[in-house]
């Protein structure tokens, strides 16, 4: 039925949105008046707001490496269920898009998972976790989920 | 007509000495850890033939300093390093003036020592020209720069999945080659143990694989597919 691949793509639309938004906002972690990671320490004082760079440890380049590599896995994923719509045959399954999936929640999972661990090196007591950290551990069900249906589904007509 | 270029030619070598300038060259930024040390390294170029007055001279301002101070010079053939200021007997002249080459060694180094040096070279009589600035930074662990890692990651964890892909490509491309000659192999067997025919039936081998081989790469395919079937068919 047309309604349920509607559905499936829209599942997968969402999870991509959201994987974009988490890796884009500079949210991961808020403090009263400022707000931090992945990519910028933004605070804002009275009068403007100042961004520096966020710290340059080796955890927070491992959590932006697979943030990264789960927004290009999960574009990739939507390509070639695209291609495979329209090229594979009767009864084929969406193998290589319901893989490409999975590894992009994977890799939402580690990233989300090293941040959860490994975030006390930089991160003050006081802050708390902001809502791009919450849409990064949100993705991940959304994006597997997705991959599953993929590999499940078969093509008729 | 070689007057006129002659006299050109004494003009323009008159015209050059006062164009000409020393550079001196030293680095931007150097990092050091604590308690390491830390070599700086200066040195020119100039128009003229290296001379016997040539001197060094280098001078540190600390990073919330206004003035700086002199801390090495080198002059007559002779360095003369800090004995009183705050490199005393941590400095130490490692250059060959010969080679142009004025860089200065700093041992056991220190938050403190944070700062701008400059370096100040002269070839008299090639004198004017600016001196150079490098800045030291001193960390307690080198930090990693911005990015290196995320590239690696993200690079080598790619490369990894075109490899895959590409790999899986080339054996159902080979597996489908070595289809095609047994296929051709089964099908000329049979041939010659019908007998010898005519030149022209010879060649039907030939074709006989192509269309025979497509029909069964067909059927393989669609095998393959319907192998699976036994759960429910969405689409």
């Amino acid at each position: 039925m047309l309604f349920l691949l509607l559905g499936i793509v829209l599942l997968h639309i969402a999870a991509l949105v959201l994987l974009f938004v988490s890796t884009i906002v500079n949210t991961w972690v808020e403090t009263s008046g400022s707000s931090a990671d992945l990519w910028l320490n933004c605070s804002t004082t009275n009068g403007g707001s100042h961004c520096d760079p966020a710290n340059t440890s080796e955890w927070i380049q491992a959590v932006q490496a697979t943030m990264i590599l789960s927004v290009i896995f999960s574009v990739i994923s939507l390509f070639l269920f695209f291609c495979q719509l329209f090229t594979l045959q009767k009864g084929g399954r969406f193998f290589f898009t319901g893989i490409f999936q999975i590894l992009a929640s994977l890799f939402v999972m580690s990233g989300a998972i090293i941040y959860t661990v490994k975030n006390a090196d930089w991160v003050p007591e006081s802050a708390s976790y902001g809502y791009a950290y919450i849409l990064a551990w949100v993705a991940f069900p959304l994006a597997l989920i997705s991959g599953c249906i993929y590999v499940i589904l078969r093509k008729r007509e | 007509m070689l007057s006129f270029i002659a006299l050109a030619s004494i003009i323009l070598a008159s015209l050059a000495p006062q164009s000409e300038a020393i550079w001196v060259y030293t680095g931007w930024e150097r990092h050091a850890l604590v308690g390491s040390e830390v070599r700086l390294s200066c040195s020119f170029f100039s128009w003229r033939w290296l001379s016997d007055d040539v001197t060094f001279s280098w001078s540190y301002k600390p990073d919330n300093a206004r003035s700086s101070i002199s801390i090495f010079h080198y002059a007559g053939g002779q360095p003369y390093v800090d004995n009183k200021g705050p490199f005393r007997d941590r400095l130490e002249f490692v250059g060959n003036p010969q080679k142009r080459d004025g860089s200065i060694l700093i041992r056991n180094l220190d938050y403190n020592d944070n700062g701008t040096f400059t370096c100040d070279a002269k070839n008299p009589p090639d004198i004017v020209g600016r001196p150079s600035s490098v800045k030291l930074l001193v960390f307690d662990k080198v930090p990693v720069r911005a990015g290196v890692i995320t590239g690696a990651i993200i690079g080598s964890v790619l490369g990894l999945v075109i490899l895959i892909v590409a790999i899986y490509f080339l054996m159902r491309f080979l597996v489908a080659r070595r289809v095609l000659n047994l296929s051709v192999s089964k099908i000329e067997k049979g041939k010659k143990v019908k007998g010898k025919e005519g030149s022209q039936q010879r060649q039907g081998p030939v074709l006989y694989a192509t269309l025979d081989q497509s029909t069964k790469l067909k059927a393989a395919g669609s095998e393959k597919k319907k192998s699976g079937d036994s759960k429910k068919d969405k689409k």
